[in-house]
């Protein structure tokens, strides 16, 4: 007994466990007679959806590690940067769509001056909101009960601007799919928002790894006094975790307002995928969140075969649990 | 004085009652809930006097919200203040309260209605047992949520309820069978609701021929007294609990974990009861929510007003005191409503910025009261009425 709890708490064990949720998906899509087709359509726009999540995922594990706080803000964050996008892309004078995709040069533009925005923006309130309390060496739930004000404080603004509707980027202008093969269909926009997302995913990935600032964010990530005493500026360190998490999370709202739509909740509901895809692949990891962005996204399409997709956020709830339950370390963490 | 008049004020008593003799501080007690009556049938009468009907109407529809979420404060302050709980989904508890409560004692819809309103079960039973069956099911619901997050870090109960709260929400909303889907579960019975109508034939006919002035649509007078009621029943429960060995033991586990532990206290089922008790008084703050407004549906669980608010609330007032958790209630649920009367009064000056913001006036009061909280999180962490250090001396138990 003492064996097989072992075993099943171990990252076999977890693997298995997933991959035993991924063939639950595909028999009950089966059973229900959902053609493999479909199945396989739903597995791309899984890993389409995966792209958009991980970007979000990212932030929030970076600041975890970095500024050992739960930053429930982080999908308010990514509203913004979508919302704060369309006022660039409507302030722009229209461009033709780059074919085959649905958006004009404006949108790259909107990109461009958002991601650093957000950055600064997400920056200037860690300094209003998290600096005091991190003086104060306040306890790690006082930063995350101020991230719910923050949140609640960027969504109301959203609001307050934008009206409570949805909307879109481009209003009224058609987002042909097209076929990719075997009767496979994704729009060409899909295939933008999957591959800026690993872009940006490779640029952090080399900023972390290959340059002094990432060697330093790496350290405050594994003792932030040791790090201060050792001479890195920790308020540097702190600026560019925020115009990483905060930057990527903007460009995730943005893409993920190009491929479905704008609304002020839409960065509350990414919350529970993000945090679970974060959990998933072990807190203060970022590869770890990148991989768990991706499991997420992919079981979340998948189970829209047979339930109703309003659930879908219950589905990526339910993994949590399963993580939770089997490894709370999750995929990439070490035994404690 | 007319027999409305003092209708009213007998009602309005109760609450009055109740407040003073929690803060008056002498013995022996039954004197003191004498003289608590006394006053505060005298303020209640000469509110009543003083005010337009309106007016009067209005404050008492105040109190009584207030006081529902009073419930819910208090039922946070339990999982947050004295434990440390970080719970998100406030709004999961206080739906399922609502909805069950409503489940038990509505009665199964007949004839046309039955295509109008589709529900899994109406027992038709008394208010009270709703009142129960809302804070076990609640309860029930805290054990399963607590089970596999409670041993964990903080962050990830957080995280765990905030997605019980919009599950819940969404099951209400689309699952048709069980509590009508998105159209609102109608017709949910209002407790002792026969003193504003015909009389209650199991009441003496001089209590009856007491209340026969008052009109159905002063109901709240009559309710307004029965969630008082409740909120004291509570409150006083509560206050023994804290001062009693299991209180202590919360608190210690709250403040030092590792000391509680090895004090031989089982931390992780103190942390379950914690967060179990919580529950079930939320779930009993969703039954009267529900008997109140009479008929519910999912949109009024949001995280703004199901959750939100709460923790605004108990912050102000002060985590780690019952007081301070009621008074937090009733100052955020001032402002919230005060709010929207400054709303209504530069609604003109908002016109003339653009034409699209009067409409969005409320998320006016929104902005204030999330930065409120961060306010309170950053300059007064411990409210209003900060948490007594020691508890336990015999003083007024």
């Amino acid at each position: 007994m003492e064996r097989f709890r072992r075993a099943a708490s171990g990252r076999t064990g977890m693997v298995v466990a997933l991959a035993f949720v991924l063939l639950v998906i595909v028999v009950a899509a089966v059973l229900k007679g959902v053609g493999a087709t479909q199945l396989l359509s739903l597995f791309i726009r899984g890993v389409l959806l995966g792209g958009t999540l991980a970007l979000g995922a990212i932030g929030v594990t970076l600041v975890f590690s970095v500024l050992k706080m739960a930053n429930f803000a982080h999908g308010d964050t990514m509203t913004l940067g979508a919302y704060l996008g369309l006022v660039v892309v409507t302030l722009l004078p229209k461009g033709a769509p780059l074919a085959p995709f649905s958006f004009g040069y404006e949108f790259i533009v909107a990109l461009l001056v958002v991601i650093p925005a957000v950055g600064l923006i997400t920056f200037g309130l860690d300094q209003l909101a998290f600096r005091p309390l991190r003086a104060r060496r306040s306890p790690a739930i006082m930063f995350a009960m101020a991230a719910l004000g923050l949140a609640f404080g960027i969504r109301s603004l959203v609001y307050i601007f934008w009206g409570a509707d949805f909307t879109f980027f481009y209003t009224g202008r058609a987002r042909p799919a097209v076929e990719l093969f075997a009767g496979i269909r994704v729009r060409p926009d899909q295939f933008f928002i999957l591959g800026l997302a690993i872009v940006l995913i490779v640029g952090v990935y080399l900023l972390l790894e290959r340059t002094k600032i990432g060697k330093a964010m790496r350290a405050t990530a594994d003792n932030s006094d040791l790090a201060r005493l050792s001479g890195i500026d920790t308020k540097r360190v702190i600026l560019w975790t925020w115009l990483i998490g905060g930057g990527l999370a903007a460009a995730g709202g943005m893409l993920y307002g190009l491929d479905v739509q704008l609304r002020p909740e839409m960065g509350w509901w990414l919350l529970l995928p993000l945090f679970a895809s974060v959990i998933l692949g072990s807190l203060g990891n970022a590869y770890g969140a990148l991989a768990g962005a991706f499991v997420i996204g992919i079981v979340w399409q998948m189970s829209g075969a047979f339930i109703n997709p309003v659930y879908s956020q219950g589905i990526a709830f339910l993994v949590m649990i399963i993580v939770l339950l089997v490894r709370p370390e999750g995929l990439f963490g070490g035994k404690k | 004085m007319t027999a409305l008049h003092l209708a009213k004020s007998a009602l309005l008593a109760v609450p009055l009652w109740l407040l003073i003799s929690s803060l008056l501080r002498f013995k022996p007690s039954w004197l003191r809930h004498l003289a608590s009556l006394a006053a505060g049938f005298g303020v209640a009468a000469l509110a009543t006097l003083a005010m337009p009907p309106g007016i009067l109407s209005y404050v008492t529809t105040f109190i009584l919200v207030a006081c529902i979420y009073a419930v819910l404060s208090v039922g946070l302050n339990v999982q947050w203040g004295y434990t440390g709980l970080f719970n998100i989904g406030i709004a999961a508890f206080y739906a399922i309260g609502a909805f069950t409560s409503a489940l038990v004692t509505t009665k199964m819809p007949t004839g046309i209605n039955a295509s109008f309103t589709k529900q899994l079960f109406g027992l038709g039973l008394p208010f009270w047992v709703g009142v129960l069956a809302a804070g076990l099911v609640a309860g029930v619901l805290a054990w399963l949520v607590g089970k596999p997050t409670l041993k964990l870090r903080d962050d990830y109960l957080a995280i765990a309820t905030i997605g019980i709260a919009e599950l819940v929400r969404l099951f209400f909303q689309n699952e048709r069978w069980l509590a009508n889907g998105p159209q609102p579960l109608r017709g949910i019975p209002q407790p002792l609701s026969c003193l504003v109508g015909d009389g209650c034939s199991w009441l003496p006919g001089f209590v009856n021929s007491f209340f026969a002035p008052l009109a159905p649509r002063d109901y709240p007078y009559v309710y307004v007294a029965i969630v008082a009621l409740v909120l004291y029943l509570i409150y006083r429960v509560l206050e023994r609990a804290i001062r009693s060995p299991w209180g202590r033991a919360l608190r210690a586990v709250r403040e030092e974990e590792a000391s509680a532990a090895m004090n031989g206290k089982d931390v992780a089922a103190f942390r379950m009861q914690a967060f179990v008790v919580g529950a079930v008084i939320m779930g009993l703050g969703g039954a009267l929510y529900a008997h109140y407004v009479v008929s519910i549906d999912y949109s009024h669980f949001d995280p703004l007003y199901g959750t939100f608010l709460v923790w605004v609330m108990l912050m102000l007032g002060g985590s780690g005191n019952n007081r301070g958790a009621i008074l937090g209630a009733f100052v955020v649920w001032a402002i919230w409503s005060g709010t929207s009367f400054v709303v209504d009064a530069i609604r003109p000056t908002l016109a003339a910025i653009s034409p699209s913001l009067p409409a969005r006036g409320p998320y006016l009061r929104l902005l204030f009261i999330s930065v409120l909280l961060v306010f309170i999180v950053l300059y007064r962490p411990k409210g209003i009425v900060p948490e007594e250090k020691v508890v336990s001396l015999d003083r007024d138990t």
